[in-house]
């Protein structure tokens, strides 16, 4: 194989990625439109129910606890400032404290997911839940609003989910280097898919917890 | 398009397909090229398959009464055959294999914008088609494609698995799209300015913009699906206060504007057939390019035209029809733009161009039968006819799906290198012309005349069509093995190809065929227009 010996050390079938920071935001630009529309999708589907059945969908608000979606509003709003920090502290060279705002938003986000559950958990206490015997009961507009709520806010918890991993992964690249105050489109683009997820549940509080 | 690539490249480097042995290399490659070929290797298997599915329907088809599927395997023949050859074959067919292999050497590219994840999308890909397959040994399916509920969430079968298929197929789609955005506005040639770009490249754009828009929605459709069947939760039950019109409308939000997807890339591909084979410049560019976008727009608000019959307000009916017949302004342009294009050409008839005049031809049937359902009055007598069945196959088989053929043959010298026999390409494609016609086209008048579609038995007045329908598929198939076998024994024995066989003139012409793995060792340098032609001065 001398003639593939030749070649210039690079991997014989690939090419050199060139760094496009540019062409990276532009990219995670269009997948956050995928997931404006993988969440439009449902918020259509909530519009359309919400016309149809709009008394029965403020009496399902009005079983949903506001102190609990408030604080957990203020919990996410607070990541999003925390990873903002973490990503303007790694610009100015403080990897240290890039990080510890890292850990920051991580806590926020578990905060809300713990805070999440509780809230659930109470629901399935009282029978509040698809199949449940007290959803049942209640008329199919409160049904369906039920519905979306599980649907939409499970959703937006698994891109809550899905967010941590990204941020720890984030973490470990600006620990070992490959993520540096030079090369920052990775946690810049873990900011932006963190600030959406923000972005959503502050559309999500008020459609469900405040129309009551 | 005159161009330099300065700095020629040593004359020893490689090709991309002897850059690197054995298959670990080519399932680890990230070379856009590569990676198009292993699109090309998977789609062809599935397409095969998807066809010799629909040769079975066929010959079920052939008189009335069971003739050797029952009823059941008949739903879930024909629902497995809409499945492949929607989802693993003409959504990802000229994208997939040639928006990834010429794409970038059209723009004056090495790669595309991210390699990796292209290669990502390739195994999103055959993991979805590995799940679609798994259906038929765990018992198949008869939901049909589009998966309507309540059917699919009541139905006591594996439909959990064609579903995720579809999603992660999705995603494989989604991912490819936002590769080919980002390609095309970070990585075209620094001099290569938008209205430089050739119009297979405007085409796949497009196109990918409605991927990245539009499967999305179906994603999350088809994942309310699975949360109806697993959780029960009701979002489209009546009984718990849900709307089955509203999964209607959402799946078909995706699956209408997917319907561009199958055929966009197609006639980007035929507005640079017709150009090369006329030996002049495209009609019109501006326009040209400028449609693509303008079927991406309005192909997106169409929507609600799979549905008239479905239960809707008399205004959205109206104004979704209205909608519907717009589409047909762009489509137009293109067809007047490529006939002008023709016009006074010195035009070459060889297999790539004479399947594009096929593709003109078929797709103008197809799209005329479209406005009859369109219009809200003939719709309701031709809605779930054989009718729909013509239609759909009109367009989607003869507009995607043999523009996919004319792209495999007008591309194939640059990809592996060899010329497959004009001669068998021709007659292959001359059996297929015929046999197309003669499988299809009766279905029209089935469909008028009052067959419905997905049956398995018909009364004894449609025999004739079907007869005659079933005739076409024993052309049909053999032509398109034929031409598939003439194009792989070409692989070994074909003639060396020169680097521009058909004297094309857009930059995937400028570099060697079949290409290196690095094909711009310096940027290229455009001017001028992508279509320039010496003898076509005289025009």
């Amino acid at each position: 194989m001398s003639e593939l010996a030749a070649n210039d050390g690079a991997p014989a079938a690939s090419h050199p990625v060139p760094y496009d920071p540019v062409g990276g935001k532009l990219g995670m630009w269009l997948f956050l439109f995928t997931e404006v529309l993988l969440f439009g999708t449902l918020f259509l589907a909530f519009g359309v129910y919400l016309y149809g059945y709009t008394w029965q969908f403020r009496r399902g608000s009005a079983a949903l606890d506001i102190p609990i979606g408030a604080i957990n509003t203020l919990i996410l709003l607070t990541s999003s400032l925390t990873m903002a920090l973490a990503i303007a502290a790694l610009q100015r060279g403080r990897r240290i404290l890039a990080r510890r705002f890292l850990w920051a938003t991580i806590a926020c986000a578990l905060a809300f997911l713990v805070i999440k559950g509780f809230e659930w958990n109470g629901k399935f206490h009282h029978g509040l839940y698809p199949g449940g015997e007290r959803l049942a009961e209640l008329t199919r507009g409160e049904q369906v609003f039920f519905g979306l709520y599980f649907t939409m806010t499970g959703l937006h918890a698994l891109h809550v989910l899905v967010g941590v991993v990204v941020i720890l992964w984030a973490m470990r690249l600006v620990a070992i280097g490959r993520v540096s105050p030079e090369r920052s489109v990775f946690l810049e683009n873990t900011g932006l898919y963190w600030h959406l997820v923000d972005l959503v549940w502050i559309y999500l509080f008020p459609l469900f917890y405040l129309i009551s | 398009m005159s161009k330099t690539v300065e700095n020629p490249r040593a004359p020893s480097a490689p090709d991309y397909i002897r850059a690197a042995k054995g298959l670990k290399s080519w399932l680890t490659t990230t070379d856009h090229k590569r990676i198009g070929v292993m699109y090309l290797i998977a789609i062809l298997i599935f397409f095969v398959f998807a066809m010799l599915l629909g040769l079975m329907i066929r010959l079920e088809l052939l008189s009335p009464g069971e003739q050797f599927l029952s009823h059941d395997a008949y739903n879930r023949t024909l629902t497995l055959h809409g499945i492949t050859m929607i989802f693993l074959f003409i959504i990802p067919s000229v994208p997939a294999v040639f928006g990834n292999f010429i794409l970038p050497i059209q723009l004056g590219a090495n790669d595309v914008a991210f390699p990796r994840l292209n290669l990502a999308s390739w195994y999103f890909y055959v993991a979805g088609g590995i799940l679609a397959l798994i259906t038929v040994f765990l018992g198949g399916v008869d939901t049909g494609w589009t998966f309507y509920i309540p059917y699919s969430t009541e139905a006591a079968q594996n439909v959990y698995f064609p579903i995720f298929a579809a999603f992660i197929l999705g995603w494989s789609s989604i991912l490819t799209g936002i590769n080919f955005i980002v390609t095309v506005h970070r990585l075209k040639a620094p001099t290569m300015k938008w209205f430089q770009m050739p119009l297979f490249a405007w085409a796949l754009y497009a196109t990918s913009w409605i991927q990245v828009l539009a499967t999305p929605v179906v994603g999350i459709t088809l994942l309310l699906i699975l949360t109806e069947r697993f959780l029960g939760i009701g979002i489209f039950d009546p009984a718990k206060g849900g709307d089955p019109i509203l999964y209607q409308h959402m799946f078909w939000i995706y699956s209408h504007p997917a319907v561009y997807i199958m055929i966009l890339p197609g006639m980007g591909v035929a507005s640079e057939v017709v150009s090369v084979f006329s030996r002049k410049a495209v009609f019109g560019y501006k326009f040209v390019a400028m449609s693509s976008l303008a079927i991406a727009g309005i192909g997106s608000l169409v929507w609600a035209h799979h549905m008239f019959t479905s239960g809707m307000a008399d205004e959205a009916r109206w104004i979704f029809s209205l909608l519907t017949f717009l589409v047909a302004i762009p489509s137009a342009v293109k067809v007047f733009n490529w006939l002008a294009t023709m016009h006074r050409g010195s035009i070459q008839l060889d297999a790539p161009f004479l399947l594009t005049l096929a593709f003109i031809f078929l797709f103008c049937i197809g799209g005329f039968t479209g406005l009859l359902q369109g219009a809200l009055s003939t719709d309701i007598h031709l809605h779930d006819t054989a009718f729909i069945v013509a239609h759909f196959h009109y367009t989607m088989f003869g507009g995607g799906g043999v523009m996919f053929f004319a792209a495999l043959h007008y591309w194939f010298p640059k990809m592996f290198g060899r010329m497959y026999d004009r001669g068998v390409a021709k007659l292959s494609f001359a059996l297929f012309f015929v046999g197309f016609n003669c499988l299809y086209f009766p279905l029209f008048l089935a469909g008028i005349a009052g067959m419905p579609r997905r049956c398995a038995d018909y009364l004894p007045e449609y025999a004739s069509y079907h007869r005659l329908s079933t005739i076409g598929s024993w052309i049909l198939v053999p032509a398109v093995l034929l031409m598939l076998a003439n194009l792989i024994r070409a692989l070994r024995t074909g003639a060396i190809a020169p680097a521009s066989p058909w004297g094309g003139s857009t930059l995937e012409w400028a570099v060697p065929s079949p290409p290196p793995t690095h094909q711009f060792p310096a940027v290229p340098i455009v001017e001028g227009g992508p279509y320039r032609y010496e003898e076509a001065s005289h025009v």
